[in-house]
This record gives C-alpha cells, structure tokens and sequence, in this order.
C-alpha cells in the first residue's frame, strides 16, 4: 500500500510533477502492483544469494588508449538550452 | 519479377540469382511504407536512400531492414516512441544495427514501439498506438509491436527489436511471426535506449525461422562497448532440420495452465502433439518458482528504468520544459512529468520506491533472489530436457484500449515471457496456428547460448505447422513494376 | 571540561590515467569546453561505460601500497541522484564491495579505498535571458567521468594540524607512486573531514559534522580549526552539535551548512547492471606490487638513516623528482657524505622553487663533483653556490671549468692572500688594535675585508692564519 504522502515523496526522488489525479492514481494502481508482488514476500530466501546478472564474466577492462571525443558542435547539437560553449542549465539552489 | 519474395533468405537468393533487384525490393517496400496505415513507423528513409550496387554482393544483399525506435541510428530520429526523444538525432549508431549495416541490410525505417519499451500492446507510444495487421481493431503486442506489424504486414521482409520482459516474443505471436529472444549478452546492447540493463536484449522479427537465423547470425558478437556481451561460442547455421528425433521436451505446469485462454491452449495441445509425431518425447515438469517470476520481474525491470531514465533530465538532449520560478527542480519535474507517458510514470515511480530507503532488501533485494531462484528451476529443467515448450501468450490479441485502464492485467500478459528474461536464456517465438482467427505463438525456450539447437528445432516445428500457419498469411503489399496487380496472387 | 578533538578524512583524489574512466576520452587539462566528452561521457541515450583497465592497477598500487586488504572481487553501484553536472542521473561509485579495504598510512588507519568517476563542472554565469530573473550556469563535461579514487579513513586524527601533515603524506605517497601528480588547486585533490569532539578519555565520540570539498592544505587545517571552534563554544555552553554538512569558505572562514533535512538524500545504490565484476587475479596483483617501488615514509626512514637532517628527509620524501635527483647525486659522489650532499640539493631545491632539477641544465654528477670540489677546498663554500651553481643550473656545464672561466677558484698562492691581508690590517687599524688586545671578535671586519677584496674565493681559516701571523699573534 502506496499512502499519497509516499508517493508525494517518491515522485520528488523521481523529479516528476504529479497533478492532483495523478497522485491519486498512482496509489491506488502501485499498491494493485504492490500487493501483487508481495506474494515473493512468501518465499523463504535466507540462503540465497541475489542475481545481478545472468552472465558469469568478470573485468571487461578496457586498455587505456585514447579515442577522438566528439567535436563540441556534435556535443551541443541536442541541448535545448546552450550558453558560453556549454549546456545552460537553471543555477542549483537558486 | 512475378512474385514478391516470401522471406527475406529467399529475397536474397532471388537478388543472387538476377530475378530481383535490391533496388527494385527497396522501393516496393519504401513505397509500402510510406503507404502503412498501421502506424508501424515512425521514420521512413526516402525513395533515393536505397541500397546502391556494391550492397548486392554482401550478405544481405541490400535488402530492406527495419529498426525499432529504440535503436540509435546517427543523423536519424531515435525517439524510443517517447515524447521526452522527439526529434532526438543521435551522433552514433547502435552496434547490432551496425553490424546489420555493415552485412549489406539497408535501413528503411525506424519502428513505432511502447514508451523506452515499457508496454506490451504499443499503445503507450509518443507516436500512437500501432494496429496489429489481422485486425485493426486490436493491438499487435509490445513493445516491438511496430516492428511485428511491419513484418506481419509484409512492408519489410524483417525487423530488428528488443526484448526486456517479452517485448520481441509476445508481438511475435500476437502478429503471426517468427521472434527471437537471444541469450542475454549474445548481441551488444551499446546504442539500445536502455530499459533494464540486466534484461534488454535484441532479437530479429521475421517472416520464417531461417530468415531469424539468418538475421541472428550477423548480430551476435563481443562488443567492446559493451562490458556485458559476449563472444557467441559458435557460428550460426541456416537451419535444416525437419526431424525432433530423440529430443526431450519439457512442458512447465505453471505457465500452461491457469490463466491461459481456451484456444491458445487448445493450438498449444496440438503442436505437443505435433512434437511427439517428429520424433520428440514430451513430458510434464516444475517451474516452481515461475509463479513469482512476475513480481520479480515488475520490481527489477522498473528499479533499473528508475535509475536508466534519469538522464532524461533536460540538460543535454531531448524536451525541456522550462520552470515558471526559474528553479533547476521544477524544470527536471515539469520535463520529465510533460515528457514521459502514463506508463513510464509508473514503473519509474515503482522502481524509484522499490529501490529507496528502507525498501531495498524487501522489493530490489528480495526481487534478486527469486531472480537466482527462477535460474536454478531452469537449470535442473535442462539437466532433464532440451528445450522447454509454452504458449507465448496467454491470450491471442486484445481489443485495443481492453487493459489500458488496468496496469496489472497488463502485466500479466507477460507471465509465460518473464521467467526466460529474467534467466537470460534464449526463447523464441513461431506461429501456432490461430485462435478465434487471430495468431497464435509457441514459445520454444533453450539453455544459454543454445540458439543453434533452438532454430533447428523450431525450424522442424515451422515446416510441420506450415499448413496451420498458412490459413492466417496475410497478402503481400509489395508492388513491383510490371506487376501492378500481381501483388495479391503473388503468394503461391 | 577537556574535549578532544576526533577526525576522519574522505579523500578524492583524481587519477592520472590517459583517458576516462569509463570511455576513451582523453582526460582535460584546460581545454575549451565540451571538448572531450562522447556518448558515453555525455550520458547520451544507449551509451554504456566500460572499465579502465588502468584505473584498477592505480587502484590497487595504491591499496599496496596503505596496506590494504584487496577484494578479490569487488563491483561497482549506481549512486542515484539529480544534478547538472551528473549526466546520468547516477554516479558510478563503489559501495559495500569496494576494491580494498584496511590498511594504514602512518599512525592513520584507512578504512576503505575504492574508484568512482568523477562529475561535471558547472559554472555559475549570472543571470540568464532565457530564465527571466534567475540565475543560470554552464555545465561543461570535460572533466566528467575522470577517474577518481575516494581514500576514507578511520577517526585517527585529533587535531587539524596532525590532519594537515597527514594529508600531505597521503599526497606525496601518490605522487610517488605516479597515479596522480595531486594539483590542489585544480582540484586534483579533494578532501572531506568527519569532525566531532567528546570528553577526552570518555572512550566515546560526539556527534559529527562532515566539512566537504576542502581542495588546499591550508584550508584544511583552517576548516577543522574553525569546526572544532565552533562545535567547542556549543558545547561548552551546554548546546548540541547538529549533525550536518558544512562549507568552509577559505575566504571568510565561515561554515555554513550545505543541506538542511528535508533535503536528505537518498541515493538508491543498487549494483550497476551495465558492468561486471572486478575480479583480482594474481597477475594483477603482481603486476600493482611490482609498480609500487619505494614510498615515502620509508624513504624518510632510509635518508635519516644516511645521516640527513629530519627536515631533508622529508623534503626529498615528499617531492619525488627531488628524492630521486639526491638519489642520482648520491651515487655519482665519490666519498662526500650524504649529509652534505643533501645540503647542496636543498640550494638546488631553493633555487628552483617550484621547478623540478630534471627541468634545468645541471647534471647530478656535476652537482657531485662541486661539492667535491668545496671539499677539497679548491672553490669557497660562497662562489660555489652563488656562481657556479647557477650557472650549472642555467646552462650546465663542468663545475671545474665554470670555476676556472668564472675567476673564482680559491686562492692558494701565498703571496696573494698575504698582500691583501696586509691590506685589510691597514684599513682596519682599529680591529687590530683590539685583536691584538686579546678581543678575537675583532677579527672579522678584516677578514670581510680580505673576502671582499678577493670576492670570497679566499679560505676563511687561512685568512684568519695569515692576520694572526702578520700581528705576531
């Protein structure tokens, strides 16, 4: 169970806007989900160890040689805000 | 030419043999795309970007290919059938697509697709819902449910999609054809528009079995972009077999029972009967842990998302909606809230709460370890079979706007296509005949890395289910000179 | 009531790999901006990063060489959180399985060493046109995704000083270990303090407050000065210490807290999907052994051995091009003690302030055979240094000829010296007078007199002979 104030919180985690509806129905749908997936909470799974990934390879180094890096035109060609050879951005905290 | 090829491998014996141009086919097929009234696209290449002469002596031979959305092909829009990507021109092509390229394949046009590939209907597309070629009126799966029509339709002899969760296998089936899930790892994923890292995989969506081989065969590879693919251990054949002899199948209780629509499963009873007559024994056997695939499934895939999508912030590339205060946070919410769709919504915001703190070791941690779980059922189901037989679907095509309002009924459509994500074993999907005159999958799943074996064998069912799958043929769309009219007899 | 002091440090430092750490862009120094980014360093869609090889061997040279235990297999997570300067969304970090762990340095215990990539710059610029009326900065990604390793330390440390010299040992022992040339001021280094104070023997810690982003020596021990202060007054006047996260601003010497609570952060680690384990094989670990060499503190410990003075030793220890020109002087020398010859490394050193003596003309060898040169009396302690020296340091040369060329051998023939130290006595009738009186001191403004006339190239003890011989003394 998904309470409004939890999903006020999760979607500023998430920096997304919720209007009044959408906060209301993402409750009620994500705890449908939730209780859902509580059913894993049956399992007894002390011993075993959690999979991050299905393949067993380790390392995957890569030597330490350079490549060219794009030009800054390339770089700026989707930004949708450019100042001063760089991507402009609202100053933090202000 | 007096008929339009079949198959994209008899396309290309057709180009070999003189009787076809690779030119002539890219503008059919350009035209026919141009002229979609499936909504599969959301690009098509122009007339004049066709293959020249040199792409007929490659592989491929300069026939038509299509890509998911999804991909990321430079210079072309690659939007993931997001609004928070319209217009969005990557400077770099995806590996696969690439490697595609490069073996003489030419890109004629980029797929609709569910939002970053969270659906399984296609109507969570930017872009619009796609129609599923059998029947307007009803979806053609997702998420590579673009991909699937166009093939289905016979607009483009083959496409490229991607698989998280059942997005190449479950349109596959709701569409007719042939998809492949490869082995997690086998094909690179550098350039893929990330969903869920530990799960995305892509696969070819095709018109036969050989054709997905033959697709296949020119997409695995190492890729040092890529720290999590690997070499595939052998080459890729076309596959020949018409015999199941001495093969062990193993048909799972807890993904063909409960839950399954009657005639899906009546189409499923007959091709295990059709395995036994190839030579194959069959034989009941567990997934236990399979009913929890779901769950873990719908916390993994979202956790990763949560974390995949939060580069769509409105600073480098894609939408930004500015803020009315000026503040940096109301600009990364107001982006992200007008960029993303209904369902991108939920599973970043579930996946963001599953990963957050205090939830951890309940959801994300709980998730892994049911994920270790499902692995070790497959692995002892192996040490028994060699291959493990499902429905694709539980259920032919839905009406479209049947499950938008229900996120979990959508979820569960899914259910026999998760527990092999989540293994990262190769399945692949072929038709089945139809039920209520809608097609209908079989889902054939292997070991890691056993593709070989996998296409050879759903090669053998193909050819035996070559009457059943006849009846839902669809006539081609493709028109080439001289034979204006010869489309719809094309097929013999 | 007596409050002690207890300190940690969380230490980054940037690693001087060629490229970053996560694709083949070569690492900026300077350059115009968004110059060296790509898809991967842009955090473009698709993109996936992939590990430096190089950056685990620095990695574990630097776990050799603190003593650490190295993880057999140890992985990366995502660190969840927005800003401009994280183009992903992520940091790729290292969390409960880092590349080591333990160890020390000193008396300072390391808790864990582990890599994580490096973000962003963003450049406040004012106020923009577009955002009416609020301010607006420029995100430019050379330096994101630069490989850096995070040094964390156990609570050792008591006082800010003792935290400043130990910082500079931490710095000088990865410069000598050649993974990063640590320039503070760009940055190259920066450290975060864990500060608190508790009764002294209590056996307890109070609570801590975190200064972050210190990029000096000095500000270091400026910053921690001012939070012991701060949390001392508190609570000495029977309030609490909050805790939080502080700025030092070098400037005015304020803290001001950087978050308040609501702003928490959770960062929502979870192991990142996109790269696979490290794991440690033996080769590797050889392999970082063997590129270790030889490090500060037991440099110190051998040069004080040879009889240098603690502050030489510590000099030569901490700047390695300087230990190892004091090395190559060493052993060119023949029969001059190390003491002396450390000496005359340190005029170098002065010379050259912050230059390096690889980056002038003088030759270890030659610097050997000057100060052979002084021992065997045939140039003055003075001219060596003044003439000869500097000119070896700016056009190089033989030390014996420079002395020849430059007229400033020592003076040996007696009738020389005699005649100007009869010179001298003349010019100082009174200074002889006293002298002869039995005041010794008076000696000097003749003998000064003499070292002036032959521009210091006389010998002291000579010239002191000669007067005592020409008074009848």
């Amino acid at each position: 169970m998904l309470d409004r104030d939890q999903v006020l919180h999760v979607a500023r985690l998430a920096r997304l806007e919720l209007t009044h509806d959408e906060v209301e129905r993402m409750s009620r749908e994500l705890s449908a989900v939730l209780d859902h997936i509580e059913t894993i909470s049956e399992l007894d799974l002390e011993s075993v160890a959690p999979t991050s990934h299905v393949i067993e390879i380790a390392n995957a180094l890569r030597a330490d040689e350079p490549r060219p890096s794009l030009s800054r035109e390339v770089a700026l060609a989707g930004a949708p805000a450019v100042a001063e050879e760089g991507f402009e951005v609202p100053t933090p905290g202000s | 030419m007096s008929a339009p090829p079949r198959t994209a491998t008899e396309a290309v014996e057709a180009i070999r043999a003189g009787q076809l141009s690779a030119r002539e086919l890219w503008l059919a097929c350009q035209a026919a795309a141009t002229d979609d009234e499936l909504n599969a696209f959301t690009w098509v290449a122009d007339a004049d970007d066709g293959p020249n002469e040199e792409a007929a002596a490659l592989p491929f031979a300069g026939i038509p290919l299509a890509v998911k959305d999804l991909f990321c092909t430079e210079g072309i829009p690659s939007q993931a059938g997001s609004r928070i990507l319209r217009d969005y021109r990557p400077p770099y092509t995806a590996t696969v697509v690439r490697q595609l390229l490069d073996a003489g394949a030419s890109l004629l046009a980029k797929t609709n697709q569910d939002e970053f590939a969270m659906g399984s209907s296609n109507e969570n597309s930017a872009y619009g819902a796609v129609l599923n070629p059998h029947d307007r009126g009803r979806v053609p799966g997702g998420s590579s449910g673009g991909s699937a029509a166009a093939v289905a339709a016979g607009i483009v002899p083959w496409a490229l999609g991607t698989d998280t969760g059942g997005s190449i296998r479950q349109p596959a089936a709701l569409c007719g054809i042939v998809g492949l899930k490869p082995t997690y790892g086998a094909c690179s994923r550098y350039g893929m528009i990330a969903f869920a890292s530990s799960l995305d995989q892509a696969g070819p969506l095709t018109r036969s079995v050989a054709d997905a081989a033959l697709l296949f065969s020119k997409m695995v590879g190492r890729d040092p972009c890529d720290s999590t693919s690997l070499a595939f251990p052998e080459a890729i054949e076309l596959p020949r077999s018409e015999r199941l002899d001495g093969l062990r199948f193993g048909v799972p209780d807890e993904l063909t029972g409960e839950g399954v629509e009657t005639g899906v499963r009546a189409a499923f009873e007959a091709s295990v009967a059709l395995v036994e007559q190839l030579g194959a024994s069959v034989e009941r056997c567990q997934l236990p842990h399979a009913p929890h695939a779901l769950a873990a499934y719908y916390l993994i895939a979202p956790a990763e998302c949560s974390s995949n999508l939060a580069r769509f912030d409105g600073v480098r590339y894609g939408l930004r909606v500015d803020s009315q205060d000026g503040s940096l946070e109301e600009m990364y919410s107001r982006t992200r809230a007008e960029g993303f769709g209904a369902e991108v919504k939920r599973r970043v915001m579930l996946g963001t709460y599953a990963l957050s703190s205090g939830y951890y070791d309940a959801y994300y941690g709980r998730a892994q370890r049911v994920r270790t779980k499902i692995a070790e059922d497959f692995r002892a189901a192996f040490e028994r079979f060699d291959f493990i037989l499902t429905p694709t679907s539980p259920t032919a095509a839905f009406e479209l706007g049947a499950r938008t309002s229900d996120p979990l009924a959508m979820y569960l459509s899914d259910f026999c296509t998760v527990p092999m994500s989540l293994a990262g074993i190769p399945a692949i999907s072929i038709p089945n005949g139809a039920s209520g005159g809608l097609p209908v999958g079989l889902q054939v799943v292997g070991p890691a890395f056993s593709e070989p074996r996998l296409l050879d064998a759903a090669h053998a069912l193909e050819l035996a289910h070559a009457d059943r799958v006849k009846t839902i043929a669809l006539p081609s769309p493709l028109r080439f000179e001289g034979n204006e009219n010869g489309a719809a007899g094309a097929r013999e | 009531m007596n409050l002690q002091p207890t300190i940690g440090l969380e230490i980054h430092v940037q690693l001087d790999t060629r490229t970053k750490m996560f694709c083949a862009c070569e690492l900026s120094f300077g350059e115009p901006p968004n110059t060296r980014t790509c898809p991967v360093c842009l955090g473009l869609p698709g993109a996936l990063p992939v590990l430096n090889a190089q950056s685990i061997h620095f990695g574990l040279m630097i776990g050799h060489a603190l003593g650490c235990e190295l993880a057999p297999q140890s992985i990366f997570h995502r660190k969840n959180y927005f800003y401009p300067d994280l183009p992903k969304g992520f940091q790729i970090s290292q969390y409960d399985a880092p590349l080591c762990r333990g160890g020390s340095l000193g008396d300072v215990r390391i808790d864990r060493v582990h890599l994580e990539e490096d973000a962003a710059k963003l450049n406040h610029v004012g106020v923009s046109g577009r955002i009416h009326g609020a301010g607006s900065s420029i995100v430019d990604f050379n330096r994101g995704g630069t490989p850096l390793v995070e040094v964390v330390t156990e609570p050792d440390l008591h006082d800010a000083e003792e935290a400043r010299v130990w910082l500079a040992l931490l710095a000088a022992t990865m410069r000598q270990l050649g993974v990063s040339d640590v320039r503070m001021a760009e940055g190259s280094l920066r450290c975060d303090a864990n500060v608190s104070l508790a009764p002294a023997g209590s056996g307890e810690l109070g609570v801590k407050t975190e200064l972050k982003n210190m990029n000096s020596f000095s500000f270091v021990k400026r910053g921690i000065e001012a939070e012991i202060a701060r949390q001392r007054a508190l609570l000495e006047s029977g309030a609490e210490v909050v805790q939080q996260t502080l700025h030092f601003d070098p400037r005015s010497g304020n803290l001001t807290s950087l978050r308040s609570k609501e702003e928490a952060h959770d960062y929502r680690y979870f192991p990142e999907p996109d790269l696979v384990p490290i794991a440690i094989d033996e080769e590797m670990v050889q392999r970082a052994r063997e590129a270790v060499g030889e490090l500060p503190a037991t440099r110190i410990a051998r040069y004080e051995h040879l009889g240098l003075s603690a502050e030489h030793a510590h000099q030569f220890a901490f700047r390695p091009a300087l230990g190892s020109f004091f090395e190559a002087v060493l052993s060119a020398a023949d029969g001059a003690s190390p003491r002396e010859l450390a000496t005359w490394t340190a005029h170098v050193a002065a010379a050259l302030g912050e230059r390096d003596p690889d980056a002038s003309a003088l030759e270890p060898a030659a610097l050997a055979a000057l100060v052979a040169l002084v021992g065997a009396g045939r140039v003055a302690a003075g001219p060596a240094r003044t003439v000869v020296l500097a000119r070896l340091l700016s056009q190089g040369g033989d030390p014996a000829r420079i002395v020849e060329q430059e007229g400033v051998g020592a003076l040996d023939d007696d009738a020389g010296l005699a005649d100007a130290v009869a010179a001298a006595i003349a010019e100082h009738p009174d200074a002889a007078e006293r002298l002869r009186a039995g005041n010794a001191k008076a000696i000097g403004p003749i003998v000064g007199h003499v070292m002036r006339a032959t521009k210091g190239r006389a010998d002291g003890g000579e010239v002191t002979r000669l007067v005592h011989e020409r008074l009848g003394l």
